[in-house]
């Protein structure tokens, strides 16, 4: 370890002690970058996060996250922080849910938990069961969409405007005096999942996987072309 | 006209409804854009909710979109009184997932300014709190520390506010020694002269202390159950502080106390906030008696970007530069959750990477977000007047709670 973030000191035999604790419940659990990450069913949320409290210490809940992953199923990622003030150690737990399926609400366990699962109620759609004020937090009164999610573009479906004519505040669809830019630098020899433009002249093209059969290579075709006007999303 | 009889009040026999009043979202005492719809029962507050999310500005949603390096700036704008306590988290959790040994030096200096910042803040925060509970004079000469904060700030990155110093490896720059020296005698003479002050006017004073004193009592379990962090844990009476449990850059090194409050109200984080700017003082002095000279950033070329003066003589230095300032450094696939103790409170950065050269996912705690929910339960049974003073000794910035 060179780098000189805060200094987390795992005790010897917290990660048995957590699977002891949490026994059938548990999916997995690594450390990784020295910070322990624990991967439980959604549905045992809470008697899992009750055990953590009581019998693992790990007393304040002090972040939620959503995660949006639109390769996965399920789709979302809820990981929740928690710090131990008397072991000195920090670890997370990470549960994977969808739209559809609520997410146990903890705000019996720690009430803090109710403004940042209404956080990430309003980014991400994560429905949480229990939680009584399951309203939007961050958005404007009365907007739609769930901003964090991949899939929502970044400058948003409505722009706001004071009109004078109307003398009030008025709502109408983005409109952006420039395409939106949003270039890719990423070095097309190192990890770039496009074909760099010419390349798909040679039909079989330097770049493309081996063993592309040819409609694989028409695809590739069509995102190149797409690719280098604008990847934005205009609304 | 039987109703109206009905409804007329007569004496002895008055109904008494609840009101509701919206404060905010432009009000001095709202430290920003807050909006704060109190349901009052005469003067006495019964119910308070806190609207918001009017100074969102999508920040987490900007920074996937940006590279590492581009993001940077983005913590600036959070928290707007201490700008480089936010940088702080955000470069240490690439750092932790880059796995990059920042110059010892250059941990130096980040624990210098970041304690500079913590006096930043901290003046600001008391000299508001003091304002809002009705004093005029002590602010203003606050204000002097602040100012002469932000001239250091200038002579160290160029920029009054929005510092953009910090780097992933280091700090973008090192400082001229005058400002070392200019800062030290700083320390010795101006700075506790125009804070001891300013405080003497506060401490003590009948009418600060009849405002504050037992005002939004909070005990050990509501603070941890409420996930308090920062001088709020520590006006509760627990000692919890980030740089010495989970110590980062040199605080290890660095010789300090940590205040607590005994009875956990408004005045005692008043006083924990007062102390921590004098706590500051001595690490800062400690910084600049103990700092080495050196080097101010991580000689890997792949992270930080080569001198100007070696990209005139060197080829590699230009193609570094070129790909570091479009490309961006690569940071390996995974989530680190990185916390440190920012003025406010505990300021996290939990950071996904998926390899790429943009953060797949930036999750940003913010300190107020926790504090600012638990203004509904330190409220209830106090009068309309002391929502100023709690809301003062919460230390609420919306730049950082909206995001």
């Amino acid at each position: 370890m060179s780098h000189s973030a805060p200094l987390i000191h795992t005790p010897d035999g917290t990660i048995a002690a957590i699977t002891k604790a949490l026994g059938a419940n548990l999916v997995s659990i690594e450390e990784a970058n020295g910070e322990v990450a624990v991967h439980i069913h959604r549905d045992s949320l809470v008697e899992c996060m009750i055990k953590l409290r009581d019998e693992c210490a790990y007393q304040q809940l002090m972040e939620m996250a959503g995660v949006d992953w639109p390769d996965r199923d399920p789709r979302f990622e809820v990981v929740y922080c928690l710090l131990s003030l008397t072991k000195n150690h920090r670890i997370r737990v990470h549960l994977a849910t969808n739209e559809d399926h609520p997410v146990p609400s903890v705000t019996g366990i720690w009430p803090v938990a109710g403004w940042l699962e209404r956080e990430v109620f309003d980014m991400y759609g994560v429905l949480f069961s229990g939680n009584s004020d399951l309203r939007r937090i961050l958005t404007d009164y009365g907007f739609s969409g769930h901003p964090q999610r991949k899939d929502f573009p970044l400058s948003g479906y409505v722009e706001l405007r004071y009109s004078e004519e109307e003398k009030r505040v008025k709502y109408e669809p983005v409109q952006l005096a420039q395409d939106f830019r949003n270039f890719d630098f990423l070095s097309p020899w190192e990890g770039a999942d496009y074909v760099l433009p010419g390349d798909e002249k040679t039909g079989e093209g330097p770049a493309a996987p081996a063993g592309a059969d040819k409609t694989a290579n028409k695809e590739a075709v069509k995102r190149t072309a797409r690719k280098p006007k604008a990847t934005g999303d205009k609304a | 006209m039987s109703m109206q009889q009905d409804l007329a009040p007569t004496t002895g026999d008055e109904v008494i409804q609840n009101y509701t009043i919206n404060f905010g979202p432009q009000h001095p005492a709202a430290h920003g854009v807050l909006r704060l719809v109190m349901e009052l029962d005469g003067e006495i507050v019964e119910r308070l909710d806190p609207h918001i999310g009017l100074l969102h500005r999508g920040t987490e949603k900007l920074i996937e979109y940006k590279t590492y390096l581009q993001a940077l700036p983005y913590f600036d704008r959070l928290d707007y009184a201490s700008p480089m306590a936010m940088e702080h988290s955000y470069v240490l959790a690439v750092e932790k997932l880059l796995d990059l040994e920042v110059p010892i030096r250059a941990q130096y200096l980040r624990v210098l300014f970041a304690e500079l910042t913590r006096i930043k803040n901290h003046t600001l925060n008391i000299a508001h709190h003091i304002i809002d509970v009705g004093a005029m004079t002590p602010p203003l000469w606050l204000y002097e520390i602040r100012e002469d904060c932000m001239a250091f700030y200038e002579r160290a990155s160029g920029a009054r506010m929005h510092a953009a110093w910090f780097r992933p490896g280091g700090v973008h720059q090192d400082v001229p020694l005058k400002l070392l020296t200019d800062i030290a005698e700083w320390l010795d003479d101006r700075m506790p002269r125009l804070f001891e002050d300013a405080m003497s006017l506060v401490v003590d004073n009948r009418i600060f202390k009849q405002r504050n004193v037992d005002i939004a009592i909070v005990s050990k379990e509501d603070a941890i159950k409420w996930g308090f962090s920062g001088p709020m844990i520590r006006g509760a009476g627990i000692p919890w502080d980030i740089r010495k449990s989970q110590p980062y850059d040199v605080y290890a090194k660095m010789d300090f106390d940590i205040p607590v409050g005994t009875r956990g109200d408004c005045y005692d984080r008043f006083m924990v906030r007062v102390e921590e700017v004098r706590q500051s003082v001595r690490i800062m002095k400690q910084c600049l008696q103990q700092m080495p000279e050196g080097p101010v950033c991580s000689d890997d070329r792949k992270v930080s970007p080569p001198k100007r003066a070696e990209m005139k003589q060197s080829m590699e230095a230009l193609i570094h530069h070129f790909k570091l300032y479009t490309e961006g450094f690569k940071v390996p696939a995974g989530s680190v959750y990185v916390a440190t103790e920012s003025p406010k409170g505990e300021f996290g950065v939990y950071l996904v990477s998926d390899g790429t050269n943009k953060p797949y996912r930036c999750k940003i705690r913010p300190t107020a977000f926790s504090h600012l929910q638990a203004m509904d339960f330190m409220s209830r049974g106090h009068m309309l007047a002391d929502t100023t003073a709690i809301l003062g000794a919460l230390d609420i910035v919306f730049g950082e709670c909206d995001r």
